[in-house]
């Protein structure tokens, strides 16, 4: 073998030895416990000072800003965190260095505004965060409506939900439900009939895949507590028929008031207990459950950050 | 134009991928296609976006910093090696051999540019699916960059013919910095009073505005370009040019070369 031959084949194998070897060790040092304290923080926070660090690439740098929302939001969500500190201040400086991009003002909001577990809990926040985005995009019909689900479904504010929504429906290009659920919103507000046209609108103008799942999920939830109030109902007529409570279901189907066991959307029949509550059978299958999950069940986080998304 | 100005743009173009400048294209490549590829499954509903700004945003650094450090040794490099005395002793102007220098940079990053954007196009294909009518004003995004290296190329240029190579490349990217804070300069003149106004406003037209030529937000989100500002930016970026070019002539001319 030439010396050449020798060298070479000597500093492929000393090249693949210490790439092996160096990749070993950083994985030990990865498994060290970091002594970093809490990692919730931002060492720029002002969106002015950062829009004029960018140097003009400020597009760019918000593309990234938001990717550390979704990926902030998504890692404190599935650590169960308490607070989302940093969240309202990264969905600023995002949008301070893109004030056009929608998707921040419509994901975000959905992140700030639930309750936990599928939110932050910070509803005035999100509202913020929405008429920001409006100022700077007065054309997007689909703010409008943002601003009007935060109200109606996180503050259950019906006058301003309503307000948002007849505004929203004088924008050109406006989907025409806004204009169907401003004027609807006196009259049905706070009933199912109300959320089942938000969430209906919501499935019918996303074309995102997750979006539309999320919104069959919550009309899935509406369906179940309908369900829930009519079938409470026939135990009540059962019990002030019979003076007293059934057993089960078979009971009211014997007695005429149901033609058959009824089932729940995942295809399960409902349950009556004891007390005369009726339930579901596996709440977990059921995200956004308001009604017919047992007394005191918390829900567990939802499996993937999309399904958040209205 | 004249043929000794064209052999020397020629001869830089050469130079410049012999010292394979272009090799830029492949890194631009992997950074693209990894975007294009990996943001999909980090970000939510953005990847088109990252494409456009990601994608500009690297030709046109790429671009910046090729321009800066080619630049920077395009006169200062020829006299370092002795290479300028064998081209002045020769029937060639000074004036020529700096406007041959600047259109053979230029040209450099106009083709690096066209290949780039076949890169940014193909990945905004391959994120899509398909073109829409608004990805046409990438296109003009594409130009305003390229406008943007003509300036660089001049001043570049400039401060090569008179300052060392390390100098010159801090002070080309000194202004390039300044340049994109433009804005912020005409708007401290307009707080000030009296001579100060003045003088900020005079500092204001004389450095370079980068500012008005970064269009790379606003085509991201598919929104047009109005063809007065295309109209301006042109007139604008190519009489700057020229007059960096003017003041590189001026002095290059006047140096002593013994």
């Amino acid at each position: 073998m030439s010396h050449t031959r020798q060298v070479t084949l000597a500093a492929s194998l000393l090249l693949g030895a210490c790439l092996l070897g160096s990749a070993f060790f950083l994985s030990l040092a990865e498994q060290v416990p970091a002594n970093a304290g809490d990692p919730d923080v931002i060492y720029l926070r002002s969106p002015r000072l950062i829009k004029r660090l960018s140097l003009g690439y400020d597009g760019l740098l918000a593309d990234i800003y938001w990717t550390r929302v979704v990926q902030y939001f998504g890692a404190r969500h599935a650590a169960h965190a308490s607070h989302y500190r940093q969240l309202a201040p990264l969905l600023a400086i995002t949008t301070t260095l893109d004030p056009h991009l929608v998707v921040a003002y419509q994901f975000g909001a959905n992140f700030l505004s639930p309750e936990p577990p599928y939110g932050a809990g910070m509803a005035d926040d999100a509202v913020k965060l929405v008429e920001f985005g409006i100022q700077n995009n007065p054309d997007e019909w689909k703010l409008y409506y943002e601003l009007g689900f935060i109200y109606y479904v996180d503050m259950k504010d019906y006058r301003r939900a309503a307000e948002a929504f007849a505004r929203g429906s004088q924008i050109p290009n406006a989907h025409p439900l806004l204009k169907v659920m401003a004027a609807q919103m006196a009259q049905h507000a706070g009933d199912t009939q109300m959320g089942r046209a938000l969430w209906t609108t919501t499935y019918q103008t996303s074309e995102d895949k997750q979006i539309r799942a999320n919104a069959l999920a919550h009309l899935r939830a509406l369906r179940v507590a309908d369900d829930v109030t009519a079938l409470e109902d026939l135990v009540a007529q059962y019990g002030q028929k019979t003076g007293q409570l059934p057993k089960n279901l078979a009971d009211m189907v014997a007695a005429h008031l149901l033609q058959g066991i009824p089932l729940d959307p995942t295809g399960r029949p409902y349950k009556l207990t004891l007390s005369g509550r009726i339930e579901v059978e596996a709440p977990d299958d059921i995200p956004f459950l308001e009604k017919g999950a047992p007394p005191g069940y918390k829900p567990p986080p939802p499996k993937n950050l999309e399904s958040l998304a209205r | 134009m004249n043929t000794r100005i064209v052999h020397i743009a020629s001869n830089t173009f050469r130079e410049a991928v012999r010292d394979r400048v272009l090799y830029n294209l492949i890194a631009f490549a992997v950074l693209l296609s990894g975007a294009a590829i990996l943001v999909g499954q980090i970000s939510i509903e953005i990847e088109k976006l990252v494409v456009i700004n990601l994608g500009l945003t690297a030709v046109s650094l790429f671009g910046v910093v090729i321009a800066i450090f080619i630049g920077i040794g395009l006169v200062s490099k020829e006299i370092e090696k002795r290479t300028l005395y064998t081209v002045l002793s020769r029937p060639v102007r000074r004036w020529e051999f700096i406007v041959g220098k600047f259109f053979g940079l230029a040209g450099t990053l106009v083709v690096n540019t066209f290949f780039m954007a076949i890169g940014v196009f193909g990945a905004l294909l391959y994120v899509a699916h398909k073109f829409q009518a608004p990805d046409s004003w990438v296109l003009v995004a594409l130009y305003f960059i390229i406008l943007q290296f003509f300036m660089i190329c001049s001043l570049a240029l400039l401060f090569s013919s008179f300052s060392s190579p390390l100098l010159s490349a801090v002070f080309a990217f000194s202004l390039f910095v300044i340049g994109s804070f433009s804005d912020d300069l005409r708007g401290f003149a307009q707080m000030a009073t009296g001579a100060t106004r003045w003088l900020v406003t005079g500092v204001s037209y004389l450095l370079p505005n980068f500012s008005a030529l970064n269009v790379i937000g606003s085509v991201a989100h598919g929104q047009p370009v109005a063809g007065q500002l295309i109209a301006y930016n042109t007139a604008y970026s190519l009489l700057y040019s020229a007059m960096v070019l003017s003041g590189a002539i001026l002095i290059f001319q006047r140096r002593n070369l013994k």
